[in-house]
């Protein structure tokens, strides 16, 4: 274990099916950081997060992993479309020893909290937007009280004062509780909002192929800081090339 | 509330026809009587009379249990070994390559060649019924439960291991409700199997059962007596898939209600 409890990857190699994904990869988040994972799709921004959390071995490489409980929000909701969302965001504390009335109450908060009232709690997911689904499994998520929380596209599928809310509650909770976090997206304003560092990752495999601090606290970035950043980052000869297809289109 | 009172309606309506259904169909019976006379196809009413003789003469009683026992033991050793190997053969990919085929010939015999064998095997005692059905029923019930089992969503499993949910909450809530949708109507057909392969091995066996009954139904050529019997049968069936595997059905699709194509 690792004295500070930093999460920390050097060297994760990995590829699927001969192909390589991801190559040589070092990063670090210190615990209670918050890490963007910036890149344009098919760099292996899923992949590396999926490494990071433990879903996947990597070919090669080291990962310390000092957290107890990880939670995810994956890129789909992955919902049980048998259980209610209430019943979903009982099912992430399914691992934990919690009364009964301890777990329901959890979930009700949470799901209060991501804006789900009583009685979306009990629809089930074919009977919920898009956009309610995947606020279902950011409650998921929080629910667990992660000291790890990664989140892949986790606010893509809401509008823009929604997932505006939702960055807020996750940069709130994971301030409060210390939390480290990962996040995959490929939405700048999103990685500038909440990150305290990022990681551009480009080419086949990807590469990290340049590396960012955001300096200023996360409460007082306001919408100019934020396009003044992006501004600044986009101007960056290593991002303009990375996201070349993007930024033009 | 005009909404209700219509879907009310709508319901009463489905039951009328349904009705409907059986009165024609005992109609077309009634007609077939009149055409063909009492040897041929007795009247409902006659086959009514047969069964109410048997009721009372103290034949059906033990017929319609010794046909349960036969039919319901093999359906449920069809149902443990079917749907555990099947679960098997659905997460394992040598293990369904070995099973498979086994499968594959066992539904391929048939269910008569299975009563004679294991009358052969064990004789005239009630075990060859029981036998005859889980082996007949079983493959049916194999391949649901593989099928089942292997397309359980891998989303959803990478899930329940990001969560690290333990393991009995993930077989019940990640594989048992996916495995069921797929299980349930087999395990209706399978039902139904079991009945009819049940009576074609008393009828043989002469271990006693509604099948037994019907052997000497035949040998009596009293033709209302032997529809006595078929009726014995279909109502066992219809009233066991009513109390067991419909209400079964309902509990675990509540789900269901309002997807696409489902009745809300």
């Amino acid at each position: 274990m690792s004295g500070d409890g930093a999460l920390i990857a050097s060297g994760v190699m990995h590829g699927f099916a001969g192909i390589k994904v991801l190559d040589g990869v070092d990063l670090g988040i210190p615990r209670g950081g918050i890490l963007a994972i910036l890149g344009p799709s098919g760099s292996g921004k899923t992949t590396l997060l999926h490494i990071l959390g433990g879903l996947l071995t990597p070919d090669a490489g080291r990962i310390e992993r000092p957290f107890e409980r990880p939670a995810f929000v994956f890129q789909d909701p992955l919902l049980l479309p048998w259980r209610t969302a209430r019943g979903n965001v009982a099912f992430g504390l399914a691992g934990q020893r919690l009364s009964r009335a301890e777990r329901l109450s959890r979930v009700r908060s949470m799901l209060i909290k991501v804006g789900l009232g009583h009685d979306d709690a009990g629809l089930y997911p074919h009977q919920l937007s898009g956009g309610m689904k995947k606020r279902v499994a950011l409650a998921r998520a929080l629910a667990v009280e992660p000291d790890f929380l990664l989140l892949d596209e986790a606010f893509s599928a809401l509008d823009v004062g929604l997932s505006r809310e939702m960055q807020q509650l996750v940069r709130l909770d994971a301030q409060e509780r210390g939390v480290t976090v990962a996040l995959v997206t490929h939405d700048l304003s999103e990685a500038v909002r909440l990150a305290d560092r990022a990681v551009v990752l480009a080419g086949r495999p990807g590469r990290i192929v340049a590396r960012l601090s955001i300096d200023r606290p996360a409460r007082l970035r306001d919408d100019a800081f934020v396009d003044a950043e992006i501004r600044r980052i986009t101007a960056l000869d290593m991002i303009r090339d990375a996201f070349r297809p993007m930024l033009s289109g | 509330m005009p909404r209700i009172s219509w879907r009310r309606l709508a319901g009463g309506g489905e039951r009328r026809w349904a009705m409907l259904g059986l009165v024609i169909i005992v109609g077309l019976w009634e007609i077939g009587h009149r055409a063909y006379g009492d040897f041929v196809l007795p009247s409902p009413w006659a086959t009514l009379l047969a069964l109410g003789r048997l009721g009372a003469g103290g034949e059906l009683g033990p017929a319609v249990l010794t046909t349960a026992r036969d039919a319901l033991s093999g359906f449920i050793v069809a149902t443990l070994a079917g749907s555990l190997l099947g679960g098997l053969a659905g997460r394992s990919r040598p293990a369904k390559a070995m099973l498979q085929p086994l499968a594959t010939i066992l539904i391929g015999v048939p269910a008569i060649a299975w009563v004679v064998l294991s009358l052969l095997w064990f004789g005239g005692s009630g075990l060859a019924a029981t036998f005859s059905v889980a082996v007949a029923v079983g493959p049916l019930v194999f391949v649901a439960a593989a099928q089942g089992t292997r397309t359980v969503d891998g989303g959803l499993r990478t899930m329940a291991r990001a969560f690290r949910v333990p393991l009995g909450a993930r077989i019940v809530d990640v594989y048992l409700p996916h495995v069921l949708s797929h299980l349930l109507p087999a395990l209706g057909t399978a039902l139904a199997m079991s009945w009819k392969v049940a009576v074609m091995a008393e009828l043989l066996t002469g271990a006693g059962g509604i099948g037994d009954g019907l052997a000497a139904a035949r040998a009596e050529v009293d033709t209302a007596k032997t529809m006595a019997w078929v009726v014995a049968v279909v109502a066992l069936l219809l009233i066991v898939d009513r109390l067991i595997i419909e209400p079964v059905r309902r509990y675990f699709e509540t789900w269901r209600r309002g997807l696409p194509g489902e009745a809300a």
